[in-house]
């Protein structure tokens, strides 16, 4: 893998302009996690309305696939349904990403739903994220 | 402060070329026209053909387990794993083979101090000094302990230049309360040379047991363990040339002595009744089990290499190629370098570039087979002191040259080009 794979325009488009990064003001969730390995944070903002996603935005830091990621993920989210956020998979981040990621890097892309499905589902009822685990 | 660690020893070099040396390495060779840029020895260094040979040897000839048959190989397994010991004794100027206790790593040589002489000798209100530059094997065994013993821990801070503020280490261990100070020799992270015999001066007059984490100064430089002060140096293989699955502790024999066994099983015992047990002698009550003896075949091989080569000169290698690397970093917009100014930096280089993550910047020169490291360097307390979430990293060893900087350096610019 080279990086003219993995650094696709799409994906340096969302890391140097993203549309979803901010906080957002009394959110009804937010949740924050972090990549162990290489530090990076990421917190996620949702406003709730009517049970769906009124509104969606990340904050925190790292590389531009953990950044991208969660931009991308913020967009598909508006509009959504709490039901239907906890059914993102992480196979649908990877297809909305468009990348091949080995092992370390693919817990840069799957920071942000991560976080979003502690966030959603509280951590109560978590049902743990497989989507952390090496493949 | 002299930029030569105290504790070196002169010894006799040949006059060595890294671009001949690199040739003793077959990870190095041009493949398919792909040249490897290794500059992450501080991780892991490459291992010369001597080393895997050795090894090779080793299991082709008389691979046997050690201590226990009388047969010929036995033998010679024996032998071949206690010469390895003794090398290393030597390399490393302890008084007897005795006092190299051989692990699987400085995490475990670590661990070994914070369980066996930690929880015999440390008790409730005592307090154990570290210092903030200390890579996690240096910090949690001693949390863990902390927790357990009711300790309490302080640090040395480090000061404008990201060097160790020696000018607090008075008042830390004004008390007399401090029984345990561990201090890493050469940071990982930001390349200081510390100290530490001048540290160990004041901490044994303070009345407690000095601990060197030498992962990243005996695999580069000359060390001596008398000359440091110490009580306990920790090392490990495969950051000097040698195969992972072994280290080693040095310590002082009174210490070992007194030390109840970490591990426990075959080979540490002298004589075992249903319900009790004696300790083996020296070293072999903390070799519990089956040990890595190919392994330590292949360390005692990558000792002879680096004795070839003379210590002094590998130092002198890696600072240059330091220094060298912190100036064309210089030119890099964007880039700050981290630790002390070069003419005080050992052979690892950790910077940030504004704008550009160290993943990024990883992945961007992976792209070119430039493989260096990003992230927190297993040195997290040390990342949060000096605000940064991780750093990208060069580091050399004795087959670098210059020319893997250049590649550095280049990727670097087509990495800012590509993010900001």
């Amino acid at each position: 893998m080279s990086w003219g794979d993995i650094y696709r325009e799409n994906i340096l488009d969302h890391y140097k302009r993203p549309s979803h990064k901010g906080t957002i003001e009394s959110p009804d969730i937010t949740y924050e996690d972090s990549n162990p390995l290489c530090g990076d944070v990421i917190r996620m903002d949702v406003k709730v309305e009517d049970g769906k996603i009124a509104a969606v935005r990340f904050s925190g830091q790292g590389c531009s696939i953990s950044q991208a990621s969660a931009d991308m993920l913020c967009e598909k989210l508006e509009g959504m349904s709490l039901d239907e956020a906890k059914k993102i998979s992480r196979e649908d981040v990877l297809e909305m990403l468009g990348i091949e990621l080995g092992p370390v890097r693919l817990k840069c892309g799957l920071l942000a739903l991560k976080t979003l499905k502690a966030g959603v589902y509280g951590l109560e009822q978590w049902p743990g994220e497989d989507e952390d685990e090496n493949p | 402060m002299t930029h030569r660690p105290e504790g070196a020893t002169a010894a006799p070099a040949r006059a060595f070329d890294p671009v001949v040396v690199r040739e003793d390495f077959p990870i190095l060779r041009v493949r398919d026209g792909r040249r490897l840029v290794y500059l992450d020895s501080a991780a892991t260094s490459q291992k010369p053909e001597a080393v895997l040979r050795a090894m090779d040897r080793y299991y082709e000839t008389c691979n046997a387990n050690i201590h226990r048959g009388v047969y010929r190989i036995a033998e010679e397994a024996t032998a071949a794993y206690e010469d390895a010991r003794r090398r290393v004794a030597n390399f490393i100027g302890a008084r007897s083979p005795r006092e190299v206790i051989f692990t699987r790593n400085s995490t475990e040589a670590l661990n070994l101090i914070a369980y066996s002489y930690g929880r015999t000798f440390l008790k409730p209100g005592d307090a154990i000094l570290l210092t903030e530059t200390e890579h996690h094997s240096n910090f949690v065994p001693w949390q863990i302990l902390a927790q357990e013993r009711g300790l309490e821990m302080r640090f040395i801070p480090i000061d404008g230049h990201q060097e160790l503020d020696l000018a607090a280490l008075p008042g830390l261990l004004a008390d007399g309360r401090v029984r345990l100070a561990t201090v890493v020799h050469i940071s990982n992270t930001l390349g200081t040379i510390n100290p530490v015999a001048e540290i160990a001066k004041q901490v044994k007059a303070a009345g407690a047991v000095m601990v060197v984490d030498a992962s990243q100064s005996v695999p580069h430089c000359p060390v001596d363990v008398q000359a440091l002060g110490a009580d306990f140096v920790a090392f490990t293989s495969h950051k000097m040339l040698g195969p992972t699955g072994i280290g080693a502790l040095w310590a002082r024999r009174e210490h070992l002595e007194a030390m109840p066994p970490f591990l426990s099983g075959g080979e540490m015992i002298r004589e075992v009744k249903l319900k009790s047990s004696k300790w083996n002698e020296l070293p072999w009550k903390f070799e519990a089990g089956t040990m890595c003896i190919a392994e330590a075949v292949g360390l005692g091989a990558a000792v002879q290499y680096l004795e070839t080569l003379g210590m002094d000169a590998v130092f002198a290698h890696d600072r240059e190629l330091a220094a060298y690397t912190i100036g064309r970093l210089a030119d890099v917009p964007g880039v700050r370098v981290l630790g002390p100014p070069a003419d005080r930096h050992a052979g690892a280089v950790a910077f940030t570039m504004e704008g550009v993550h160290p993943h990024d910047i990883a992945t961007v020169l992976d792209a070119d087979d430039v493989a260096v490291r990003a992230g927190h360097h297993c040195t997290m307390p040390l990342h949060t002191k000096l605000g940064i979430p991780a750093s990208t990293r060069a580091s050399f060893h004795c087959y670098s040259v210059p020319e893997d900087v250049d590649a550095m350096i280049r990727g670097l610019e087509r990495a800012r080009k590509m993010f900001t």
